[in-house]
């Protein structure tokens, strides 16, 4: 499972972000997207096209975890998504890892892929990794988000942080960093 | 954009003097700390004791009381310097209307942080079915929010009124009083200035307040003195027709 976190400002500016892999079942913590080369821009592009999805849950579901909100299936990319009552966003791109086996074919479907996942390369103790919406997944990434939370509260209270300027602070960084190898 | 460049080098000149003394003193002999390079790359100075602002609770702070005489003269002395620099009365409510309003956003997240880690760690004591707030979708649940939880975080207890605009040609203006506002406890104004009431810094952090959830609003605040309460204040909530149309869509769907 590889991760891409952004936090974006309520007018639209990416101030955080960061790419990690999973560190459940033996994962290293490192991120392996499946396509490496185009990953790095692709990642934001999916993020920020799930938006208009965003912005539309926004007004029906007044909780500040969003749950799963948008799928992209050429990259098989799921986002995840919490709303901060001060109007920031936390979107969560989430990627299951992919099979060497389904490598070729490119038409299987999305939850056969996933169950073979589950069977064949992962145990059953990375069950976080192996669905990306199963009620487990959800509740792992809600923990993640209110951990988020908390350090981007923190950040928000210090007089010298003004709201849409670019989280700059290491220890903000390794503390994201912590709750992704936490539960994620 | 002076600023980056001098506020690096301050902060390089004080790592540069912390070093030496910190050793010299050795207050902490046993864990002579690593010179960490990452942050020293970013300019960022680490505090000797290792206590960021991200290794405090948030909840520290929560029932500590601020000494009234400390704020009113600090907030005296806002009042002062935002006066030093305007032209007339609407301009200076103005400037401390802009003092407030990043206050009301920073408010609006500490006060659902807060919320919801006392709301569950109320589950587990108590074992009620009290889930996390909601971020408020519509104008009344907003309202409230200023009206209880908000106005009892800054001053311990709920505002004394919230009304709805009786005239049907301004739907979107409401009207939350409070009798006997703190910040105008020990501001008298001059009788020329008499328009003036300074708790348009409060009208400051609702507007943020209420920008911050979504809802685009002009707040203002009007001396509306009685006999009983001199000091009485209200505000006026003006909403965006935005946020008026909006109001209406999720009212068809039926969201409250």
């Amino acid at each position: 499972m590889s991760y891409y976190f952004t936090i974006l400002s309520p007018t639209d500016t990416p101030i955080f972000n960061i790419a990690f892999g999973t560190s459940k079942g033996g994962g290293d913590g490192i991120a392996r997207f499946r396509f490496p080369d185009t990953a790095q821009y692709m990642n934001q592009f999916i993020i920020h096209s799930s938006l208009d999805i965003l912005e539309e849950a926004q007004w029906t579901n007044g909780g500040m975890y969003l749950k799963h909100i948008d799928t992209y299936p050429p990259a098989s990319a799921y986002i995840s998504a919490f709303l901060t009552p001060s109007g920031a966003r936390f979107l969560l791109l989430h990627q299951p890892p992919q099979l060497p086996s389904s490598g070729s074919s490119s038409a299987l479907g999305a939850s056969s892929l996933l169950g073979s996942s589950g069977s064949t390369t992962r145990a059953s103790s990375s069950s976080v990794a192996a669905n990306p919406t199963s009620p487990q997944t959800e509740e792992a990434v809600r923990q993640f988000m209110s951990e988020v939370y908390e350090s981007f509260v923190k950040t928000a209270m210090s007089p010298f942080y003004k709201q849409g300027m670019e989280i700059r602070s290491p220890v903000f960084r390794s503390k994201i960093t912590a709750a992704g190898k936490k539960w994620l | 954009m002076a600023a980056p460049p001098r506020h690096v080098s301050m902060l390089s000149i004080s790592n540069s003097n912390a070093g030496t003394p910190q050793s010299a003193s050795s207050d902490k002999p046993q864990t002579p700390q690593p010179p960490s390079t990452p942050q020293q790359a970013s300019g960022l100075r680490v505090p000797s004791n290792r206590k960021t602002i991200y290794d405090r609770h948030l909840n520290r702070s929560r029932n500590a009381e601020l000494s009234r005489a400390s704020f009113a003269y600090l907030f005296a002395e806002m009042v002062t310097y935002a006066q030093r620099r305007v032209t007339g009365i609407q301009d200076l409510e103005k400037r401390l209307n802009e003092q407030g309003y990043p206050l009301g956003l920073r408010l609006l997240d500490l006060l659902f942080y807060r919320s919801t880690s006392t709301s569950s760690s109320a589950l587990s004591s108590s074992s009620t079915s009290s889930s996390p707030p909601n971020r408020p979708l519509r104008i009344l649940p907003l309202l409230h929010l200023i009206h209880g939880p908000l106005w009892r975080l800054l001053f311990q207890r709920s505002a004394d009124a919230l009304e709805h605009s009786v005239s049907p040609d301004t739907p979107n203006e409401y009207m939350i009083t409070d009798n006997d506002p703190l910040v105008n406890t020990y501001i008298s104004v001059p009788r020329e200035m008499n328009m003036l009431n300074c708790a348009a810094y409060i009208a400051g952090v609702i507007e943020g307040v209420c920008d911050g959830c979504g809802f685009e609003a002009k707040v203002s605040a009007h001396n509306q003195p009685t006999e009983m309460w001199p000091s009485r204040t209200v505000f006026l909530l003006r909403f965006g027709d935005s946020v008026m149309e909006r109001e209406k869509v999720l009212e068809r769907a039926g969201i409250k």
